[in-house]
């Protein structure tokens, strides 16, 4: 029952939760969705914090979801016993680099009076909440090796059955705490999102890419 | 716009209006949308000129296509979570204010208790305040900001000893506002597109709604002109007084200037040109941009014009416009550092300076001119006290040539007026004044006019802009109702997320 609660009413609950709070905060108060950047405060220490950590975290992300999405695919390349290993020790060395990256951002949020300035007790929140997440991965990628590969048999079942609405936890309930707590940390994290400065994930500008490079805005439509 | 360098007298009125108004709040105690710099000197931020340091701009490739300085399109992504020449704000200063209840509840001593300077983003006391508003103001020939003017660059170790000289020590104020360039960097540089440009008015706006902190414009803009509120997380910068201008009246800082050095008035441009002439090279960019404004008289414009939307009161206005006398009719005013590409929509009338003289055998010994056959006391090209190779850093990209025209017609101006008035000088000097700055005596006389007797109405001739009566001309007022107005609608409280 316990478990139940844990596995499939809080992801639901968290998910349900983000998706509405994150359209309400876009269409009524689009004001407020900034990445709230302070590099403009402190330039040295973000340096070595916000790069390592966003293109550390970012990769291992991208990681995670198309292991979700494509399990085939990943199965069949994690299948060989040479790229487990290339993947394995690059997610490691990604993972230890979003955690130093983010130990430098908590260094820097904790010893510059103006980065504290302009910290909010969310932004604590969210930032110790992301390094229990990478901690852990971290922790969980090397502890309990081969993570590529089990995770398609543990976590990712279990999200597609949640997907699904056919929730079924028989595939995780039976996992090491550790790696429990970082299933249920990332909804913390999705839940998070969308009262934090994290929604900036969201508006990621890939539009830059294609868009022409001035905007001029008429009030007369024109043809 | 147009600023007459020669009526202004650096009382920072224009500054303090604008603050005034605008940037009074929490984040933007560091912001001057309107600041007034000392030149020869470093400006605000700090070395704001120098792009390498910066990266504001456009830059020239060798086949003449023009490209970002700052970033490329994926660079500019790259670049997203640490922008590597992104001002902080001890380029600009810490703003403080004082603590000055301690004047008041300081315990008993044997010392005058003091208000200690405070920090206005951390609240901590400042033992050192290394930088402020207008820190370098009046500082000509100061070691540590006029000597590192980038503009001083081109000159030549003599010229430059010779401003530091004692007696020769020369400087000038320069206003800044935002350009509402027609080739913005900061509009091109912003990730998010928050950034645009009114097609009506020109006016370079920030949706407050849009932006996402990746302050990428404020290293896009060569002028330094969008600031960064710290506080709320969004870029701001100078609205040109678009509410103002919207009910008729001109921007604060125009209207509060005391010298009434600044014009403001409608240029018709072609908007097809702006890439070509934005890519040419630097000697031709001054002319390319005054080719680009269009006669408001020639019914073929009046009839393009009209085709795109521009109201007839817009087209009038155009007609009158102060702007478009000076830049293109007399060709007295210039952008400032075109060499950027952006196209300011700035122009301002080089100042002429005062007259060169050292003190001779205890006596002052003014410097004249003879073998231009033009008389002595008044400005002279070849002896300027400030190089014109710094004019044309500063105004023409290095164009010389565009510079001296300039002044030859100005310098043509003081002698005819001053013929005119005091009477010292013969018909032929004057005549020899008027052909060298390639004049005539009616132009002089128009010139003359506008310089120093102008009225509130030929300064500023532009149309209320009416946005809300023209949007009612096309569209459903109620479906467009709180469309157009300056960011942020609902009242800003601290910050939720």
């Amino acid at each position: 029952m316990f478990d139940n609660a844990l596995f499939i009413g809080f992801p639901y609950m968290a998910i349900a939760i983000a998706i509405a709070v994150t359209i309400y905060r876009f269409f009524f108060d689009p004001y407020s969705v900034s990445s709230q950047s302070s590099q403009f405060l402190e330039n040295r220490k973000l340096f070595f914090g916000s790069v390592p950590w966003h293109y550390g975290v970012i990769i291992i992300l991208l990681g995670h979801l198309t292991a979700l999405l494509f399990p085939g695919a990943w199965g069949l390349f994690t299948a060989n016993q040479t790229r487990l290993y290339i993947i394995e020790i690059i997610g490691l060395a990604l993972a230890l680099m979003a955690t130093i990256g983010l130990i430098f951002l908590l260094y820097r949020r904790m010893s510059n009076a103006r980065a504290q300035a302009v910290t909010s007790e969310l932004d604590w929140i969210l930032l110790i909440v992301l390094f229990l997440q990478v901690g852990l991965g971290f922790w969980v990628a090397y502890y309990y090796r081969w993570g590529s590969d089990w995770y398609l048999h543990t976590a990712v079942p279990w999200l597609v059955s949640l997907l699904k609405f056919q929730p079924d936890i028989t595939y995780v309930t039976a996992l090491p705490f550790w790696v429990k707590f970082h299933f249920l940390n990332g909804f913390v994290i999705a839940l998070l999102l969308p009262f934090t400065r994290l929604v900036h994930l969201l508006v990621y500008p890939l539009s830059y890419l294609w868009r022409e490079h001035q905007v001029v805005i008429w009030n007369k439509a024109r043809h | 716009m147009v600023f007459h360098l020669d009526k202004c007298i650096g009382c920072h009125t224009c500054s303090v209006a604008c603050k005034n108004i605008w940037t009074d709040r929490k984040g933007t105690e560091y912001m001057w949308w309107n600041n007034v710099e000392t030149k020869p000197g470093t400006g605000y931020p700090t070395l704001w000129e120098d792009q390498e340091k910066y990266k504001g701009g456009w830059d020239r490739e060798e086949d003449g296509k023009i490209h970002l300085r700052l970033h490329g399109r994926k660079g500019g992504l790259g670049n997203i979570f640490y922008n590597p020449a992104l001002p902080t704000i001890d380029d600009y200063y810490e703003p403080w204010t004082y603590d000055y209840e301690n004047l008041f509840n300081a315990p008993e001593g044997d010392d005058q208790p003091t208000a200690r300077a405070v920090s206005m983003i951390t609240g901590k006391p400042m033992d050192n305040i290394e930088a402020g508003p207008n820190w370098d103001d009046d500082l000509g020939g100061s070691p540590l900001y006029a000597r590192n003017d980038p503009n001083l660059d081109e000159l030549t170790e003599d010229e430059r000893e010779q401003l530091n000289e004692i007696e020769r020590v020369v400087f000038f104020y320069l206003p800044r506002i935002c350009n509402h360039c027609l080739n913005p960097g900061c509009v091109a540089a912003c990730p998010a597109g928050a950034i645009y440009k009114r097609g009506e008015d020109g006016i370079v706006l920030i949706s407050q709604e849009k932006c996402r902190a990746w302050r990428m414009c404020i290293s896009g803009c060569p002028y330094k002109k969008t600031y960064y509120n710290w506080s709320s997380g969004k870029s701001e910068k100078c609205i040109l007084c678009f509410p103002r201008l919207e009910s008729g009246q001109p921007p604060a800082c125009f209207h509060s200037c005391v010298g009434r050095i600044r014009y403001l008035g409608v240029l018709l441009y072609d908007a097809d040109q702006i890439e070509k002439c934005a890519s040419v090279p630097n000697e031709e960019l001054v002319a390319a941009q005054r080719d680009m404004i269009q006669d408001p008289f020639d019914p073929e414009v009046i009839k393009a014009a009209k085709a795109n939307g521009i109201s007839d009161a817009m087209i009038a206005s155009a007609q009158n416009s102060p702007v478009y006398k000076f830049v293109k009719k007399w060709q007295i005013a210039l952008p400032l550092h075109p060499d950027f590409r952006t196209l300011p929509m700035l122009y301002y009338v080089p100042p002429m300076l005062p007259v060169l003289a050292k003190t001779k055998d205890g006596n002052y010994d003014v410097d004249g001119l003879e073998k231009e056959n033009l008389p002595a006391m008044l400005s002279s090209l070849e002896k300027a006290r400030m190089p014109i190779k710094y004019m044309a850093s500063l105004f023409s990209a290095g164009n010389i040539k565009e510079v001296e025209d300039v002044y030859r017609k100005l310098i043509a101006v003081r002698i005819f007026k001053r013929a005119q008035k005091v009477k010292d000088y013969q018909k032929s000097e004057v005549d020899a004044a008027l052909a060298q700055g390639n004049t005539t005596a009616d132009e002089v006389e128009a010139i003359f006019r506008l310089t120093a007797l102008p009225t509130y109405e030929e300064r500023f001739v532009v149309p209320p802009l009416g946005r809300e009566v023209a949007v009612e001309a096309w569209e459903v007022p109620l479906d467009r109702k709180r469309e157009a107005g300056f960011g942020v609608r609902n009242k800003i409280a601290k910050r939720k997320f």
